[in-house]
């Protein structure tokens, strides 16, 4: 287990020492800045200008459009880099600071981060008992916790491109590990706490919502209805004061301020998708073109419309047999769901459902492996814009063969061979060609005058279609494997 | 396995391409860029840059088969008047130069772990198992070795082509094919001289068990002896000559020679070498400062020898060291090494064991020795480990404090954490595969790390301050460290030193009172 949770710091130190995004861009740089700007803003106004357009803080350059935690955690950055050099926070006049020792202090609190709330519920899953999936003989989880750590797409996104999904994704698989262990209060508070570090949680709520509404269920049998009510009330309690807490010093008299947080949380004017990503309006869009149709409302609607639509089965379904195996195929296909069909998406979101297909590497090592690889492939024109494709080639090859290997001494055949038809161990192979030829092209060949964005596009719209069949397949496995169990029992 | 396990440490081979690079890679630049553009009679004469060619022709040779390929991606590299020329396809490709030539150091230990797979030495319970097999760990050992990361990868050389062809020389004499190991190793030193301070091992192994031949009454049989001998020399000589050859018939043999053996150089290099010549050079330190209490009459010191340049420091109190006395002593103290040797034959393994200790020897006594040169010891070392306990508690010590000591190497602020986390993945996974390897008991008390007993724990938690030491130092947190800049590394030579020594010490006793027609181990 050391050995495993070191390799993990050794992939992130490395991955560090490249580029971030924005690097010698100005005027408005990338994602680095925009975090160094929040721990200015963050650090030296009052929490009630945080989401305000004041004088000091122009919205327009990096606004924060993240939840309070986010903002608390900025601060908290903030004050560290005052303490340890003053002029890369001051206000305004920092403005693009670029430096090694910046830099440096950056990753540190990145890495910090990860190692708190990431790498913790990490090694929790790695001492877990597979038994609690319904494994036969009992043991540890540990290829699901190396998978955790070694997964390429968070480890570039964030010690790479520069962002801190390992706080929400952590704050999420400890949500994950409490309901494993039937801790749900704690898992409760949680999820709160992720939910409240970006919004990009909401997409895991709806199937969190109904696996306690089931707990709450379950209580009847002990306590009878009184039990149901009061396991929903601390339930609810906790969801509510956790909020209230986080979000104390914006509630005013006329809630105004609240408005506003929630109006930079969730923009409906930035349309329905951004650059080019893999998901299902993206696709559409090259054969019938969405925004002269449909005013930013409209689409937005209909996005809302189409997304319940392939999340309420899943949802229903997980109420009706909540057990931990299909919370997981659930947790998958809404965020899947979600990533394929709802507003606003980023390519970085993905990863909002690679944490549970992580999760179910031990019971669909086949799909995961190959969904987790397609995953990091599909945010490629992200990482070629930032200069990180040296690194993403060396930790996804060496995520693909670490974990092919892994399954081979365990006895495992990581393409399924016994379970799946031939057919798709054909489709799998090509895919994976397919992953290595667009890769290479889009390094190496120059796209054609009249389309300069053919290589992202070609990108996202294969990664659309493989995300098209994971999301089938893996409804169709949520549905299919509590029949199974039926039929054991 | 072993492609797999080439292919994952490979990619984190990638992964450090962006990482800082010393002025080695300037130097493998200049060479590119000179056994490119000049004709052979110049290689080892120009001097438009400082960093002349000084490995044998082998080597020159090697530079200009990877230079073909250079002009394919950038031929700006391949002038010699553009230097500190590092463009990113020229990093790229000079990075990628090293990480494809290290296939001969996957095939090298692939030689050696098919050996330990043929001939099963010690009976493991894990003989036959995918990861904890004896061969696996040896493989992981071997390619994944932290110390070749740190220096290969990172700090820029190419020694893992190297290893890999001593490790097909030692696999081919232990499986018996004494010819083609000397052939390889024949190579080896034409590829870089440093080897031939494991010269006398082979010499010795080679005469004893390859040319001594008895005949049938048991009698030394002289002309079937002196025929292998001359085989073996024929082999050598051949090799020497495709090598210095050209070089000899423009005029140039002692140009070369001059090259490769400059005697100018100090007693210790820049940062000194963990090495026997560290606690000299601070007894030394200590007498002045008890000296001057005391009112001895002593010279007046002109340089120090800590300023951080190569050049001779003359000792104050101390006799002097000449580079005769160090090679006196070198020699000397493999004397008792090459006489078992030669007084034990027919055991490959000791072979083996005399090659660690004779370059432990001269990393010990040496004249100007690098740090790096660590890396010749621990990499065969690896080998042992897996086969005997004893051995693998020499590997754990001399490889904790030979790596600390590759620290001072990757000194840019941004590689500290690099450094310290590539150590630690290396380290612990030694530990927790070897100790996998021999069921040790748990240790007693919580305190105490598998297979070293209590004493070297501690030694072992001591790396921790020093690196503690070097974080305050490149912060400057103190004044106290700011005011000596060499203090950490002094430091840190001496405690490394002392681990080194203690290290290389255990195991050349334990070769001494190794009485091998009492162990029930088969070799064939």
């Amino acid at each position: 287990m050391v050995p495993i949770v070191l390799l993990g710091l050794l992939l992130r130190v490395g991955v560090g020492l490249y580029g971030y995004s924005g690097l010698g861009k100005p005027p408005m740089f990338g994602d680095y800045e925009a975090q160094r700007h929040w721990m200015e803003i963050t650090y030296h106004l009052p929490p009630i200008e945080w989401y305000f357009n004041t004088t000091d803080n122009d919205l327009m350059y990096w606004g924060l459009d993240y939840p309070p935690l986010t903002a608390y955690h900025s601060w908290l950055c903030g004050a560290a880099a005052q303490g340890v050099n003053p002029d890369w926070i001051s206000l305004g006049a920092s403005r693009g600071h670029e430096s090694p020792g910046h830099k440096a202090f950056m990753r540190g609190t990145v890495l910090l981060a990860d190692m708190v709330t990431y790498f913790l519920p990490a090694i929790v899953i790695m001492l877990t008992d597979n038994r609690i999936f319904g494994a036969p003989c009992p043991a540890p989880m540990t290829v699901t916790g190396y998978a955790l750590i070694t997964y390429p797409g968070l480890i570039l996104i964030d010690h790479g491109h520069f962002q801190y999904n390992c706080v929400s994704l952590g704050l999420v698989l400890a949500a994950c590990c409490a309901l494993f262990y039937r801790r749900d209060v704690l898992a409760a508070v949680l999820f709160s706490l992720a939910l409240n570090y970006k919004q990009m949680a909401l997409y895991y709520a709806l199937p969190i919502f109904m696996y306690l509404l089931n707990r709450c269920w379950c209580e009847r049998e002990r306590n009878g209805l009184p039990g149901v009510l009061l396991k929903f009330t601390k339930l609810a309690f906790a969801v509510s004061s956790t909020f209230l807490i986080l979000w104390l010093p914006f509630i005013t008299n006329d809630g105004s301020n609240v408005l506003q947080v929630l109006r930079r949380l969730f923009p409906l004017s930035r349309g329905i998708f951004e650059d080019k990503v893999a998901n299902f309006w993206c696709v559409l869009n090259v054969f019938y073109k969405i925004r002269p149709h449909f005013s930013n409302e409209q689409t937005a609607l209909i996005s809302g419309i189409a997304t319940l639509l392939a999340v309420l089965p899943s949802c229903c379904h997980l109420l009706v047999t909540a057990d931990r195996r299909t919370l997981l195929y659930s947790l998958f296909n809404t965020s899947l769901a979600f990533f394929m069909f709802s507003f606003q998406v980023h390519e970085k979101t993905i990863l909002f459902a690679a944490l549970p297909a992580l999760l179910l590497f031990e019971v669909e090592p086949f799909h995961s492996l190959w969904f987790l690889t397609v995953s990091s492939f599909s945010m490629l024109p992200l990482f070629i814009k930032d200069g990180l494709v040296i690194p993403f080639v060396a930790l996804t090859v060496f995520f693909a063969l670490s974990m092919s290997v892994i399954a081979e001494t365990k006895n495992v055949d990581i393409l399924e061979r016994k379970r799946f038809h031939s057919s798709l161990t054909v489709a799998f192979k090509l895919s994976m060609n397919l992953i290595v030829f667009l890769t290479g092209a889009s390094l190496l060949l120059e796209p054609p005058a009249k389309y300069p964005d053919l290589f992202p596009l070609v990108i996202s719209a294969v990664s659309a279609g493989h995300f098209g069949y994971f999301l089938l397949y893996f409804y169709w496995s949520q549905f299919k494997s509590c029949r199974t169990k039926e039929k054991i029992s | 396995m072993w492609w797999k396990i080439f292919g994952l440490v490979s990619c984190i081979k990638l992964l450090l391409m962006e990482a800082y690079k010393s002025t080695d890679f300037e130097v493998h630049r200049n060479w590119l860029a000179m056994t490119h553009s000049l004709p052979l009679n110049q290689w080892y004469v120009n001097d438009t840059s400082i960093w002349t060619l000084d490995y044998p022709p082998f080597f020159a040779w090697f530079e200009y088969f990877w230079s073909l390929a250079a002009r394919l991606v950038d031929p700006e590299m391949l002038l010699v008047s553009n230097l500190n020329y590092d463009s990113r396809a020229t990093v790229f490709f000079q990075r990628s130069t090293v990480i494809i030539s290290d296939i001969v150091l996957a095939l090298g230990a692939k030689k050696l772990s098919h050996y330990l797979c043929a001939h099963p030495l010690r009976k493991s319970s894990n003989q036959n198992h995918k990861w904890f097999s004896p061969s696996t760990v040896f493989l992981c050992l071997s390619l994944c070795n932290a110390g070749l990361l740190m220096v290969d990868h990172v700090h820029f050389q190419y020694n893992g082509i190297l290893t890999g062809l001593l490790f097909l020389s030692i696999g081919e004499i232990l499986e018996g094919n004494h010819e083609l190991g000397a052939f390889y190793f024949s190579v080896l030193l034409n590829m870089k001289h440093i080897y031939l301070y494991v010269a006398p091992v082979y010499g010795v192994y080679l005469l004893r068990n390859h040319c001594w031949i008895e005949g049938k009454n048991g009698a030394f049989d002289v002309k079937k002896s002196l025929s292998k001998v001359g085989r073996l020399g024929t082999i050598f000589l051949l090799t020497t000559l495709v090598s210095f050859g050209p070089f000899i018939v423009h005029g140039q043999l002692f140009v070369v020679l001059r090259r490769l053996f400059p005697f100018k150089r100090g007693l210790c290099h820049s940062y000194w070498a963990p090495n026997f010549w560290v606690l000299y050079n601070i007894a030394d330190k200590v007498l002045v400062i008890l000296g001057r209490r005391l009112g001895w009459p002593l010279k007046e010191i002109r340089g120090s020898m800590t300023a951080g340049l190569v050049q001779e420091y003359p000792h104050t109190v101390l006799p002097s060291v000449t580079p005769g006395i160090t090679l006196l002593l070198t020699v000397a103290s493999m004397m008792p090494c090459l006489w078992k040797l030669w007084s034990h034959p027919g055991n490959p393994l000791h072979f083996v064991r005399s090659l660690i200790i004779c370059a432990g020897c001269s990393f010990l006594f040496g004249w100007h020795v690098h740090e790096k040169a660590i890396l010749i010891v621990i990499l065969p070392l690896c080998f042992m480990a897996v086969l005997w306990r004893a051995e693998a508690e020499c590997f754990l010590v001399v490889s904790l404090s030979g790596l600390y000591s590759l620290f001072p190497l990757l000194y840019p602020p941004e590689m500290l954490f690099v450094k310290a986390v590539l150590y630690l993945v290396f380290i612990s996974y030694s530990f927790n595969s070897l100790q996998n390897l021999f069921r040790s008991r748990h240790p007693n008390s919580s305190f105490q790390f598998p297979l070293l007993n209590s004493f070297e724990t501690i030694y072992a938690f001591g790396f921790s301050f020093l690196f503690v030491f070097e974080i305050v130092q490149l912060h400057k947190l103190s004044r106290l460290v700011s005011a000596y800049p060499f203090l950490y590394l002094m430091a840190t030579s001496f405690y490394c030193s002392l681990g080194i020594i203690y290290g290389i010490s255990r195991y050349y006793w334990n070769f001494l009172k190794t009485a091998p027609w009492k162990r029930k181990q088969k070799v064939f």
